[in-house]
């Protein structure tokens, strides 16, 4: 068990986890923004490790990734900064990026890292599911790490059974087969979708994510899983001045409460 | 050894398909049916009809005597430069093309650097009625005029990749993302045996037309189908895996690839992937990068653009490492001379793309050794850098 299963075996519904780009806005905002995060009520935390040429994301997160490479961000540096994550931060928190800086660092170093640093979970999309199995998974079980798997409205039912025989925290339900920062339509039939899912009855928990950027598409989304990710919204605030002093504001509204004073 | 993909669409510890969810899909699709598709004799029919009589094929195989008698070799130079739209990205297109009204696609995207490719994936495009979005880097739109002229008259509608460097790299992720958002009704022709599995295996099959073709005009011109040597330049690496995909099991076939030194392979400024680059992950494969030692992808450089890529074909990258071929580096400035020497012996102007492999041929002694060099494109688009370079 490590705290993204004690998350869901405590919280029944409507979570909330936001993901942020490591080392941008500045090199050193990444820490300052997981507490502030926590503060403001976001139930866990994903971490974005930048890369030059992340293919599935959209503008936002395309440029926060260059802005943090260009500030000094590296894997290295992450887990430097991180070294102070538990002292700061109790909420389960993520890394989400692509392989090749995964590789490069090492996978076996790289969950030794985690684990050191207090990390619950990877998502690393491009990673090909047969080598995570055949290769990874000992390793990422070793260090009580979760592999969190995406799936989208095109993923078939038997690979879906697959990723849900092989992920032990929640598995990551693409809105739509799309770019990140594109605005989910609550008025598709994407309900379709994630009610087919809902009722598939998979062993783990399921998180929306991809196109969720206000309260009204994260009721939607958490109608049929326990909750949302946003990613590409919460970044955009990022490049506002003052961005800190926002934070508590942005996360009530996402679950549509008011502020707290 | 085998040099050929396997099963799971490695080449050795290079390639697979290092994709998103997202494309999960449709490289599945691909994969599942690709090679039944190429297979297929009505298939093969199209594609070989579309060949000759509209890409102008055979390529010829010709003898440059006054080449020849400068290196005491006989030099042999295949002909793509001679292909409609002036390279042989064409082979590639036309195949894809086939291929994608088969999968029943109403829609292509591409990525183009020069815009060779672009212009061959937007004449096959024509060709069959199909809409054609061409994501060229808004750093490559600007100096490749012609070519986005080229591209538009044909119909396709060309985005600016305005991400990054603005350049290959950047015009490659933007097809991708697009391939991600349309993932049901969209093929994505890549150019170069680069991508998931089976991109490269399929783009290099479609290019294989290039060593087949050899490997008969050698027999009638020397008697055997089999040279001593077979040099092409290497960027992706698609004319250099169709000039040596049947020569790949012939052991006593010398294969040797140029790649861009740029201003010199230790100067920054270089695009020589097996000198330069490491173990990673680009655009879906797994092969040779250039890169930071966090992993970041460098921008590479190089005179040509149709070689000014930071990774290689995940083939190659496997028969540089296992010894089956040679990888040099050739500079901006032996290209740019070699070039200019086939223009005044041959009275052919070279993509400077092909002349990075002519240029190895002054690097090397010969005895009187057969050599055929691919002449993977032809110089009108590349005038204006000669004209820069020699003051002409």
């Amino acid at each position: 068990m490590n705290r993204i299963n004690e998350l869901f075996k405590e919280k029944q519904g409507n979570l909330l986890s936001i993901y942020f780009t490591a080392g941008y806005p500045n090199l050193n905002s990444t820490l300052d923004i997981a507490e502030a995060l926590e503060k403001a009520g976001a139930d866990f935390l994903e971490i974005g490790v930048p890369y030059s040429d992340p293919l599935a994301d959209g503008p936002v997160i395309q440029n926060s990734s260059l802005k943090a490479i260009e500030n000094g961000m590296t894997v290295k540096v992450l887990f430097e900064q991180l070294k102070d994550l538990r002292k700061r931060v109790s909420i389960p928190v993520l890394l989400m990026g692509y392989v090749n800086p995964v590789l490069q660092y090492g996978v076996s170093n790289f969950c030794k890292s985690c684990e050191e640093v207090g990390v619950d979970g990877v998502i690393v999309p491009d990673l090909p599911m047969y080598e995570y199995e055949e290769l990874y998974k000992e390793c990422f079980d070793q260090h009580k790490l979760s592999n969190i798997f995406l799936i989208t409205p095109t993923t078939s039912e038997a690979r879906i059974r697959k990723i849900d025989e092989l992920s032990n925290g929640f598995i990551y339900l693409l809105s739509s087969s799309s770019t990140t920062g594109k605005n989910l339509d609550v008025n598709t039939n994407v309900e379709g979708y994630f009610a087919r899912i809902a009722s598939m009855g998979l062993k783990n928990p399921t998180m929306v994510g991809f196109g969720i950027s206000d309260n009204k598409s994260f009721s939607k989304a958490s109608q049929y899983a326990k909750g949302a990710i946003v990613g590409s919204a919460f970044v955009k605030l990022l490049a506002e001045e003052n961005y800190m002093e926002k934070i508590g504001e942005f996360v009530a509204s996402l679950k549509g409460k008011e502020v707290a004073v | 050894m085998s040099y050929h993909v396997n099963e799971r669409g490695y080449y050795g510890n290079f390639g697979g398909a290092y994709v998103p969810e997202m494309l999960y899909p449709n490289v599945e699709e691909l994969q599942a049916q690709y090679l039944e598709i190429m297979h297929d004799p009505a298939f093969v029919a199209e594609f070989n009809s579309l060949l000759k009589d509209y890409v102008g094929r055979p390529s010829p195989l010709y003898l440059a005597e006054r080449l020849s008698e400068k290196y005491n070799a006989n030099i042999y130079l295949k002909r793509e430069d001679l292909n409609h739209t002036g390279a042989h990205k064409i082979n590639n297109t036309i195949g894809q093309i086939l291929l994608a009204q088969r999968l029943g696609k109403k829609r292509i995207i591409a990525e183009t650097g020069a815009g060779q490719h672009g212009v061959a994936t937007a004449t096959v495009c024509a060709l069959k009625g199909i809409e054609c979005v061409v994501y060229m880097g808004a750093v490559d739109i600007e100096r490749q005029a012609p070519n986005v002229a080229r591209m538009k008259m044909m119909g396709a509608t060309v985005i600016p990749a305005t991400s990054g460097s603005q350049t290959l790299k950047d015009a490659t992720n933007e097809a991708l993302r697009d391939w991600i958002n349309n993932p049901v009704d969209t093929h994505y022709i890549i150019g170069s045996v680069v991508g998931p599995h089976p991109y490269p295996d399929m783009v290099a099959r479609f290019q294989a037309i290039i060593s087949e073709e050899t490997r008969w005009q050698l027999k009638e011109k020397i008697g055997k189908e089999t040279p001593d040597y077979v040099l092409a330049c290497v960027g992706g690496g698609s004319n250099a895996a169709g000039m040596f995909y049947h020569f790949l099991d012939e052991p006593n076939v010398t294969l040797i690839a140029a790649e861009a030194a740029g201003k010199g392979v230790d100067t920054g400024e270089s695009a020589a992937t097996t000198a330069l680059g490491k173990d990673g992950v680009l655009h879906g494969s797994r092969s040779l990068v250039m890169q930071t030692e966090d992993g970041q992808v460098v921008e590479p450089y190089s005179i040509s653009a149709g070689l000014d890529y930071p990774g290689i074909g995940p083939q190659h990258a496997h028969l540089h490492v296992s010894g089956r071929g040679v990888y040099v580096s050739i500079t901006d400035d032996e290209a740019m001379q070699a070039g200019f020497q086939l223009a005044r012996l041959e009275g052919i102007i070279p993509a400077i793309e092909s002349s990075h492999a002519l240029a190895q041929l002054d690097k090397m002694k010969f005895n009187g050794e057969s050599v055929v060099v691919c002449l993977s494109g032809r110089g009108d688009k590349d005038l204006s850098t000669y004209m820069k370079y020699f003051n002409l």
